[in-house]
């Protein structure tokens, strides 16, 4: 997937220097091993800084909404999902964004990278399919396919949705059963599942890196936020803690494209995505919806169709 | 100063004489990260890691802290009355504290400790610790701190400080304090050789080649800094969490707030973060900080010019890297203060 990078310099260079877009969001290059910053491109000679590898993980659309100029922008394939749902939410207006689709191959964890190894990871590579890192002074290769993030590795949208050209030609989509550990969650028993909640996050930090990482948290005052009335508390509480992440995936539901970036944005590691999935799981089996995928279509949460299901009617 | 030896052997044996008149915290490992924790009756340090996760700077200023307690039942003689809870301010001791997190309790202690003003909370916390330092013999690529006035067997902010040498550990007796704890030990107070200390700590200052340079930032004019064109572009990535200023050892900000359950009340100190929009709005709507830029340069400005002018004890900053690791998008800390100290207004 590195190998993109060519084309989208050059894509990005013809927009700019035709005037179809005033900038251009992608990724410079990090300060440390399997990192990437997201980053604005105004000039013809800054396309030399734009990088792409197997790190691009933030989702890019998060950067779009309120943007007065035409943007180009690299979108992987949920963040062109993310990309309709501003559009269909009047976020973005399509004219505005000039998606430069990535058929992705995945974004690899850099956490997963970082445990098979004894020792500081001080530099990466990729060539096709395949990861190199220096630990030690000592190269080591890896299948990327071995340390994808959860999500990457159970994503059946890799190819945008939307876009305006493609950096290549599309990769194969997976059928995989996606909610193999919801279920799990749902068959256990209300106890469990307490605990098993109260675990996952019992050391977030409050520092709201999930929210601010997701492209739909874009609400002026979040919740969490309001001082008067004030809905929840500030303190380490574990209930307002809960309470702030349950209503955000709540928040969430028929929108999240499960492109990982709050589980990527948390310093403490907390797989977030175990709520937002779960509702995702249910917009799919109740509603048959997957968010992002068509601009024709309004999200089951802001529509009405006579069968929808209404078996919670008692 | 007196330097004295201990055999690992005896290590374990030592804790648990300590733990009779202290409460110990150590870093362990939990889930995926070593961070600082009780010592439970059978766990022993686990100095297996670079550093931990987060700082142990909760231990002195927690994240969230009841000071008092109140009801407003009116049926009650003492409503509407502030009382101070019980707090416990026992003797503690933070084992295995990296010398840049030690350092960065000093800093803080120039907030909390001042001529008008101490806090009481901080300091009855802060003076019922000892800290007890573990040297860096291998530190992290991350880590700048001999360029932030810091280093990996710097002693400042420290009690004792541990040096890992092979099968024993060699202890530095820096204050009293320190001295008292080793006596609860019963590790022993032989003066032992210690010259292969400034060796071993040239060998880690050496292997530390990440550097920031901050000699020109005190020169520099601040509104000259605060209207650099360079902003706009440090901030655009940022998505404005908290991450930074929470995983950040020095960073001391709090906000107070009234909870009330039923006719229950307590008032409680939190972690703020100046990177949310909320630390700085005024009770008019009006917000001085409403803008991403504005955050993102208030925190690099604190901790890179107004401390360095206010106090003229360098930058508030220990090189500890841990910001620089957890930034979600990557924001380093060392390309804003090059860029900060370089900077020269156009004429």
């Amino acid at each position: 997937m590195s190998s993109y990078i060519d084309k989208i310099k050059e894509i990005s260079k013809k927009l700019l220097t035709d005037g179809q877009v005033d900038m251009i969001i992608g990724f410079k290059k990090g300060t440390i091993p399997m990192m990437n910053e997201p980053c604005l491109v105004k000039k013809v000679n800054d396309v030399n800084h734009l990088v792409w590898d197997s790190n691009c993980r933030n989702n890019l659309a998060n950067y779009l909404a309120g943007n007065k100029n035409k943007v180009g922008i690299i979108a992987k394939g949920c963040d062109s999902r993310n990309i309709v749902t501003g559009i269909i939410e009047n976020r973005i207006k399509r004219d505005q964004v000039y998606v430069i689709g990535v058929p992705c191959t995945g974004m690899i964890d850099k956490e997963k990278v970082s445990s098979l190894v004894d020792g500081e990871i001080t530099g990466f590579s990729e060539k096709d399919e395949k990861i190199i890192i220096t630990c030690a002074g000592e190269e080591q290769t890896i299948n990327k396919a071995d340390v994808l993030q959860e999500n990457c590795s159970i994503c059946i949208h890799k190819n945008p949705s939307i876009y305006d050209e493609l950096v290549s030609g599309l990769v194969e989509e997976q059928t995989v059963d996606r909610y193999e550990d919801i279920r799990k969650i749902d068959a256990m028993s209300s106890e469990k599942k307490m605990n098993y909640f109260d675990d996952l996050f019992s050391q977030c930090i409050r520092c709201y890196a999930c929210r601010n990482a997701c492209p739909l948290c874009y609400c002026p005052t979040c919740f969490v936020d309001e001082s008067n009335p004030q809905w929840v508390g500030k303190s380490q509480d574990s209930i307002d803690i809960k309470t702030f992440h349950i209503l955000r995936a709540y928040h969430c539901a028929g929108r999240c494209t499960d492109c990982g970036a709050c589980v990527n944005a948390c310093p403490m590691g907390i797989n977030v995505r175990m709520l937002t999935k779960k509702l995702e799981k249910d917009c799919l089996d109740k509603f048959n919806w997957e968010a992002g995928l068509s601009l024709d279509e309004r999200p089951p949460l802001d529509t009405f169709k006579p069968e929808d299901p209404e078996d919670f009617i008692k | 100063m007196k330097v004295i030896k201990i055999d690992k052997q005896q290590w374990a044996t030592g804790i648990k004489s300590l733990k009779n008149s202290y409460q110990l915290y150590a870093p362990v490992k939990e889930k995926n990260y070593y961070n600082f924790r009780k010592l439970k009756k059978d766990t022993l340090p686990d100095f297996d890691q670079l550093n931990t996760h987060l700082s142990p700077k909760s231990i002195v200023f927690p994240q969230s802290k009841v000071m008092f307690e109140y009801t407003i039942d009116e049926k009650k003689d003492d409503h509407h009355l502030m009382k101070e809870v019980g707090k416990d301010y026992s003797p503690r001791a933070i084992i295995g504290i990296r010398p840049c997190d030690a350092k960065s309790v000093s800093l803080v202690k120039m907030n909390f400790d001042t001529v008008d003003y101490k806090d009481p909370y901080w300091l009855s916390a802060y003076e019922a610790t000892t800290f007890i330092g573990f040297a860096c013999n291998n530190p992290s690529n991350t880590c700048f701190c001999t360029t932030a006035n810091c280093g990996p067997y710097h002693e400042e902010g420290l009690d004792l400080l541990l040096v890992d040498s092979d099968d024993h550990y060699l202890v530095k007796v820096i204050t009293e304090k320190g001295e008292s704890l080793l006596k609860a030990s019963g590790w022993g107070l032989e003066d032992t050789d210690a010259s292969i200390i400034e060796s071993m700590k040239n060998d880690a200052e050496a292997k530390i080649t990440s550097k920031i340079n901050t000699d020109k930032l005190h020169e520099k004019n601040t509104l000259d800094l605060h209207s650099a064109p360079f902003w706009d572009n440090v901030a655009f990535s940022c998505i404005n969490c908290g991450t930074c200023t929470f995983v950040c050892p020095t960073c001391w900000c709090f906000d107070i707030q009234d909870e009330v359950h039923g006719n229950d009340g307590v008032r409680t100190r939190n972690w703020d973060s100046c990177m949310f929009p909320l630390f700085t709005l005024h009770t008019t709507g009006h917000n001085p900080r409403g803008e991403k830029h504005q955050r993102v340069r208030q925190r690099f400005m604190h901790k890179l010019k107004y401390f360095v002018d206010k106090y003229d004890k360098g930058i508030m900053c220990v090189g500890c890297g841990r910001c620089v690791r957890l930034c979600p998008v990557n924001i380093d800390i060392r390309n804003v203060c090059e860029k900060m100290n370089i900077y020269e207004p156009a004429s």
